[in-house]
């Protein structure tokens, strides 16, 4: 349908939008499981890469006689953009791959929605410690089994016992490379969250305030 | 092999000389933050140091911390020290969660919920 503007002096007018609202999930995996993939699927920015400079002191290294006196070293986070309807932007950041960083975890986790951790079934045990991390700390994550070429099926509910997670908490499939697949585990964990919002607010006995959307 | 210093690649200036050797900003600012240009930092610009000159630029659309330091090639910690000072100068806005420790509420979920739906 065409639309002509009834003026032409009104194509540039600024149309008051809300204030711009970022967001951000969390993605994470052991190493290989797919997490630049999966950020690279659907970002709308070629997935950049930012670094935290670290001093031997934050890495909790105590002999800096091995490192050397005045040691930096950087850790490496990519992510991914995506830009929604009113001016909500979401951030996806993979997690810096290395445990040693799990202090930069901490400071990525504050106020996300929470995280997806991607898991190749051939090396289940390299996602236990993000699955303990996310569940010590009470964010709400799903779990998300890539599908790899060539690897053995494993039905969700045997990950789900491999891993040893909760009953309730989501397990899906996912492709990473595909764009359909992973918006389906992003809108998952957003309905994950919600639900757990919700329930929360309800043990507190809190009214449902600020919930109306428009 | 040429040991010229300016053959080497690298960072002109070493990130924390931008800042005056300040690792940490007055602001809690998060990761995410989104920082657009006003169009008082667009006037004033051109005054600027060259690394603030580029923010200014950058953000024009808005852009995150993270994309700050990603397009400066700078660690966070100093990216968040240059946007601290350009937000204190008015060269800036800064958009965030009111509180950063805590999850985004009902309505802000329903919105990005209906955001990817729709995606």
């Amino acid at each position: 349908m065409d639309y002509r503007p009834s003026r032409p002096h009104t194509v540039g007018r600024q149309i008051a939008s809300p204030a711009p609202s970022p967001v951000k999930i969390i993605i994470a995996g052991g190493f290989g499981a797919g997490k630049t993939t999966f950020v690279g699927t659907v970002s709308e920015i070629p997935p950049l890469t930012t670094e935290a400079a670290l001093t031997s002191a934050s890495l909790g290294i105590d002999d800096t006689s091995q490192v050397g006196a005045k040691t930096t070293t950087t850790v490496a986070m990519d992510f991914g953009r995506i830009t929604l309807l009113d001016s909500v932007i979401l951030y996806l950041f993979g997690t810096p791959g290395q445990d040693r960083f799990w202090f930069m975890w901490d400071e990525l986790v504050l106020g996300a929605i929470g995280a997806i951790v991607l898991v190749d079934t051939r090396r289940l045990a390299d996602s236990f410690p993000a699955v303990d991390y996310f569940e010590e700390r009470d964010i709400p994550f799903l779990v998300a089994v890539n599908r790899f070429e060539g690897a053995r099926e494993y039905r969700l509910d045997e990950v789900r016992n491999a891993l040893d997670v909760d009953p309730r908490r989501p397990i899906i499939f996912c492709d990473a490379r595909r764009r359909e697949s992973v918006r389906q585990a992003l809108v998952a964990l957003v309905r994950h969250s919600l639900d757990v919002v919700t329930s929360e607010e309800a043990q507190r006995g809190l009214p449902r305030a600020n919930t109306r959307v428009d | 092999m040429s040991t010229d210093p300016a053959n080497t690649p690298g960072p002109v200036v070493r990130p924390y000389a931008m800042t005056g050797g300040r690792t940490r900003s007055r602001y809690e600012l998060a990761i995410e933050a989104l920082v657009v240009t006003t169009s008082f930092g667009e006037e004033r610009a051109i005054q600027l140091a060259l690394e603030q000159q580029t923010i200014a630029a950058m953000c024009r659309q808005v852009r995150s911390v993270a994309e700050i330091a990603a397009g400066l090639r700078v660690p966070l910690g100093v990216a968040r020290v240059l946007v601290g000072d350009m937000a204190d100068e008015g060269y800036v806005r800064v958009h965030q969660q009111p509180d950063r420790d805590e999850a985004p509420d009902l309505a802000l979920l329903e919105r990005v919920l209906s955001g990817l739906r729709k995606l």
